[in-house]
């Protein structure tokens, strides 16, 4: 119990650092997911610049030049078996390969921000999508 | 793959065609021979999109694809009477794309007709072009049919004339297909008014067969499938018996009938584009009778492109696509249910699942 208490005094006196920065690990409240959802959104519109954009690859071609909105890249059944490489794949793996090929430019490394922008892209124009992992 | 039909191997009548037997479509020359009083054919060639990188290098892919058509064009027995080029010649518009187009194109030894695309517009609009290829807009007659070409991609004036800073970024706005910063494609009151005059001048009974760029109907706002004012032109062509609007601009496979207009797409050279309804986010209208060609494989770049070979007959078009990685396809009017259906894939049950898209 003592301690308990001696817990619940050090929150108080932390208590103005804690209403700043989310207070209990489980605990979010409107403004959190509003924070959260902009820092997706704007990943979201870099990869829509990314996708749009003829500097991504080496030749001027973009993206959307073959996959408006992003239709036909089908981020919902990746990771699956990719049968022009000849095995599972995640989907970023197809991003580079479409980098390396129509846009003659180079691959980004997996965790690359560019890259991560590019998957929020196309995952957002498929959101509400079922999910279905291995389609073909 | 090509199915080819050995029995009518003999058609072919020089070496060269003979060597490229597994990649010619062989089985479409037959139907040339059906009503030989009757018939004619032509062939279209649609959306090259030659995009320039800089210097004396293009894009490859693009450039790939236009030679292909114009090779296999060439081999044709017998020859099409003329070739249709149904527009985006050029990515940019840019006279250093026309002219590279134009260069391809000129080793087809056949009278050509040129339909203006968006992509080559909206850099100058059209003055190039008009210097290479002739009027934006126009018409002539060929056994019997009228053959009329319209600029279907024109926009609002205020949009083409006011909104951009350069004609370099309209030309960048508009080549975007999904860019919500684009503009609805349309005909246009000026050349609504000239098609009323040129349609005065032709019988009710003359087939008539219009080529524009985008279609003359109303499928899909956001990528501009779609002219703003389709209906308007529908009515125009309402009086006459037999109807066919041939467009390019969706780079897939597409056909309607509405009324007495039988409506039919042209595929690409250069790439396909999806069908709206993989676009999970909005509302489109695939005609019903329309069965999607397959799905492309990226990992072969011809795939889901190809030309087409138009035979009229009796006043109605068959189409006949030369797919390059894919089984032809053959799009032919049904006399007795009056509208277009594929030869193989109408019926549900025949269906293979790379037809379906999601």
């Amino acid at each position: 119990m003592a301690r308990f208490n001696y817990i619940t005094s050090a929150f108080a006196v932390l208590g103005l650092a804690a209403s700043l920065n989310a207070a209990q690990a489980d605990e979010f409240t409107g403004s959190d997911e509003q924070r959260w959802q902009q820092q997706f959104m704007a990943s979201v519109k870099q990869g829509r610049e990314l996708w749009t954009s003829p500097a991504l690859g080496s030749n001027g071609v973009a993206c959307a030049q073959c996959h408006p909105n992003a239709a036909n890249t089908h981020p919902e059944t990746y990771p699956k078996f990719q049968k022009q490489i000849g095995k599972v794949i995640p989907v970023w793996e197809m991003i580079n390969w479409c980098l390396r090929n129509p846009l003659e430019g180079q691959p980004l490394a997996a965790d690359d921000s560019k890259m991560v922008a590019i998957q929020a892209y196309i995952t957002y124009e498929r959101r509400g999508v079922k999910l279905e992992p291995g389609k073909h | 793959m090509n199915k080819i039909d050995h029995s009518r191997r003999n058609f072919l009548k020089t070496g060269g065609a003979l060597a490229l037997g597994s990649t010619l479509p062989i089985s479409l020359v037959e139907l040339a021979f059906a009503e030989p009083s009757q018939n004619f054919s032509f062939a279209y060639i649609s959306d090259a999109h030659i995009q320039h990188i800089k210097g004396n290098r293009f894009v490859r892919n693009s450039d790939r694809g236009l030679i292909r058509a114009v090779a296999e064009t060439n081999l044709l027995t017998p020859k099409p009477d003329f070739v249709m080029f149904g527009g985006d010649l050029a990515q940019l518009g840019t006279q250093a794309e026309l002219d590279h187009g134009a260069e391809i194109m000129s080793a087809l030894s056949h009278k050509v007709h040129y339909v203006m695309g968006e992509h080559d517009y909206y850099l100058d609009l059209g003055a190039y072009w008009e210097k290479l290829f002739g009027p934006q807009y126009y018409s002539f007659d060929h056994k019997g049919v009228h053959f009329i070409v319209l600029n279907s991609i024109r926009t609002y004036g205020d949009w083409t004339y006011n909104r951009w800073p350069s004609n370099e970024q309209r030309m960048l706005e508009m080549a975007g297909l999904d860019n919500p910063n684009g503009s609805p494609l349309m005909v246009g009151e000026e050349q609504r008014n000239w098609l009323k005059a040129d349609l005065a001048k032709v019988a009710k009974t003359t087939p008539i067969e219009l080529f524009s760029h985008s279609p003359l109907q109303k499928i899909y706002k956001g990528w501009n499938f779609w002219t703003e004012d389709a209906e308007q032109i529908q009515v125009l062509l309402k009086p006459f018996q037999k109807v066919s609007v041939i467009y390019g601009h969706v780079h897939q496979i597409q056909y309607n009938q509405i009324g007495n207009i039988s409506f039919n797409s042209v595929m690409a050279t250069a790439w396909p584009w999806p069908y709206p309804a993989s676009y999970a986010q909005a509302e489109q209208y695939l005609p019903k009778l329309t069965v999607p060609m397959n799905r492309a494989d990226p990992f072969f770049e011809r795939d889901a492109t190809g030309w087409q070979f138009i035979n009229v007959a009796s006043g109605n078009v068959d189409l006949n696509f030369s797919l390059y990685n894919n089984t032809d396809r053959v799009v032919r009017f049904d006399k007795i249910k009056k509208h277009p259906e594929d030869k193989d894939f109408e019926d549900e049950k025949t269906r293979i699942n790379p037809q379906r898209h999601y």
